[in-house]
């Protein structure tokens, strides 16, 4: 399948590109809308050689990934906000612990069992932590199937390059759409690196241990290198027309593949100036592109399907250069392009809402 | 001078931690024999609970498992080294309060791994509260007046339960007390070992210990204590063996 174009839905292009990662260890619990990730690689990852378990609870199954990351293998879970709340426990321990895994979160809407729709309301868990310490998580956020199975790559890579858990922080409607794209060509897994610190037995070296327990010395590291060292190296986004913007446009995910539909409109129908930014990575957020936001830009719309999350990360990046705006979608779904016209229309008019 | 007795090489060459009368050391030490004893070392691997761990005197590889979660945790290590021997060591709150769920199903499932369950009726390392293994009557910190059936419950027995569940392949109980009683104890964990090295599982023992420092009595009142009040609840032996349950 790989290199030729093929139509498939999210959460399947996300299971296959897994699997030509070089994952081989599955462990996950069914939660709507990701469970054609598990129920694909039910099948898939068996014919590939790997292990495919349903869990009987999310905590079980992120303490499974936990076992199989400290094993050294490339391994993952997935699942869906109210699901994520349940790994947080795990998660934390597999930062504290800095071993690899990848973890999927096609995010569903609000607090409690909320609902299935596609919002954007789990911002603040994915990228702030959902679990205890002041542990990170590198965070990709995909706007397309294409770039969902993209970033799957490279999440298994950084996750590897830091020992640290990788989030795909998507949504319902990339992982139900169905898009063409292109996969990529399968990793050799004999070829990635061994890692020296796994546990498999101590045959011929001094013993490995694993574990999650946070000395000093350590806590100082993860927070005055490590994470430091994420932030510095890590930050992803797109942008368009920055330079002589009037004003800008921001948003993630779905909601910055629609804001960008919408700000080339109006380019192109207006000839107004307006910019666009869409961080790839969500933590670490892209302070860099923002930096590149000239201060002569009159303001910063950002669009989210919640009631504003990533907002406080684009204040905090702005840091009062310029005004930030904000419109969102309270609870229902995702804005239309219609509907980001219009928000983008309001700007200049006195319409528009500080955040 | 011929050698007749040494340290595990299994056991790292430090002094533990644990209070005086604890009996986690003689656990300790027969895992240790018989990992040595079947050339298990150089491919084992150990998963703690949380509780008074084993992590720092084990000379094999170890994960630091969450509360409770060692079983799936192992159920993870496993997978990726099937040839390896792997085991949890767990206490009675890690594994029937906050971990039921986990080594239940770890037995549904069948896995080939091996828990180890060191049972004392309290939660040790956080001061000695009740855990669901307390007898009844039992003084701790948070059953003040002793464990009322009619308010508190009634205590689980563990192997008897993973005895029911079909996946479970074998199942025993044995006690750190007498010489006879350990030596036993011995054999159970031995064949615990075995039976995954040949594939089989799930393997569990439950081991009674003892908890003089949040009993509040002397280490030799405790092991009276096993012996005299907790197997007449708790009955020593194999419960669940490859003929059938017993």
């Amino acid at each position: 399948m790989a290199g030729k174009k093929v139509l498939m839905k999210g959460n399947e292009a996300v299971a296959e590109s897994a699997i030509l990662a070089g994952c081989r260890y599955f462990f996950g619990y069914p939660i709507t809308p990701q469970n054609e990730i598990p129920e694909y690689l039910s099948r898939r990852m068996r014919d590939a050689g790997g292990v495919f378990v349903q869990s009987e609870s999310e905590l079980s199954a992120i303490n499974m990934v936990y076992g199989a990351a400290a094993s050294g293998k490339r391994t993952m879970t997935s699942s869906s906000s109210c699901g994520i709340s349940l790994k947080s426990e795990g998660i934390s321990y597999i930062a504290a612990a800095e071993v690899p895994c990848v973890i999927v979160d096609m995010s569903r809407r609000g607090p409690g069992i909320g609902g299935l729709q596609p919002t954007q309301s789990s911002y603040r868990q994915a990228t702030k932590g959902g679990g205890h310490g002041g542990y990170r998580c590198i965070v990709l956020a995909p706007s397309s199937v294409q770039e969902a199975a993209d970033l799957m790559h490279d999440a298994f890579d950084l996750a590897d390059k830091w020992r640290n858990p990788v989030y795909i922080y998507a949504d319902g409607l990339i992982g139900q759409v169905m898009e063409p794209l292109t996969l990529k060509d399968p990793v050799d897994i004999e070829s990635l690196k061994k890692h020296p610190w796994a546990v498999s037995g101590p045959a011929g070296r001094p013993r490995n241990m694993v574990s999650s327990g946070v000395s000093e010395e350590k806590f100082e590291y993860l927070n005055k290198e490590k994470y430091k060292n994420i932030e510095a190296e890590e930050q992803r986004w797109v942008d368009e027309n920055l330079e002589d913007a009037e004003y800008v446009v921001s948003g993630f995910g779905t909601v910055g593949r629609i804001a960008a539909t919408a700000v080339r409109r109006i380019r192109e129908k207006t000839g107004k100036k307006i910019g666009f930014i869409r961080p790839i990575s969500v933590w670490p957020f892209p302070q860099k592109g923002y930096d590149k936001i000239p201060d002569s830009v009159k303001g910063i719309l950002v669009v989210e399907a919640n009631a504003g999350q990533m907002a406080d990360d684009v204040k905090m990046a702005i840091n009062g250069r310029v005004p930030v705006y904000f419109e969102g979608t309270y609870g229902s779904t995702m804005p239309t392009v219609d509907d980001v016209v219009a928000m983008v229309e309001k700007l200049g008019t006195g319409k528009e809402v500080l955040y | 001078m011929e050698k007749i007795f040494e340290r595990s090489k299994s056991l790292m060459n430090i002094p533990m931690h644990y209070c005086p009368g604890c009996t986690h050391g003689i656990a300790h030490k027969l895992i240790a024999e018989c990992i040595d004893e079947m050339g298990l070392r150089e491919k084992t691997i150990g998963i703690s609970g949380i509780g008074c761990s084993f992590l720092s005197y084990f000379d094999i590889d170890v994960v630091g498992g969450a509360h409770g979660r060692a079983p799936a945790t192992a159920t993870g290590v496993k997978a990726c080294n099937p040839d390896s021997f792997v085991f949890t060591y767990q206490g009675d709150g890690d594994c029937t309060a906050i971990g039921a769920s986990e080594v239940l199903h770890a037995a549904a499932r069948g896995e080939k791994f091996t828990t180890f369950m060191v049972a004392n009726g309290v939660f040790a390392m956080t001061g000695g509260q009740k855990s669901p293994t307390t007898m009844v009557g039992q003084r701790t910190t948070t059953s003040q007046d002793g464990m009322v059936p009619e308010r508190d419950g009634m205590p689980i027995r563990e192997a008897e339960l993973l005895a029911q569940v079909p996946g479970s392949y074998y199942i025993a109980r044995g006690a750190l007390t007498s010489p006879k009683n350990i030596a036993k104890s011995k054999t159970y964990i031995k064949k615990a070992i075995q039976y995954q090295m040949e594939g089989k599982g799930f393997n569990f023992v439950e081991l009674l210990s003892t908890c003089p420092t949040n009993w509040g009595i002397s280490p030799v009142e405790s092991l009276k204590r096993v012996e005299e009040e907790v197997v007449a609840y708790y009955p020593l032996g194999e419960i669940k063996t490859p003929e059938g349950v017993a």
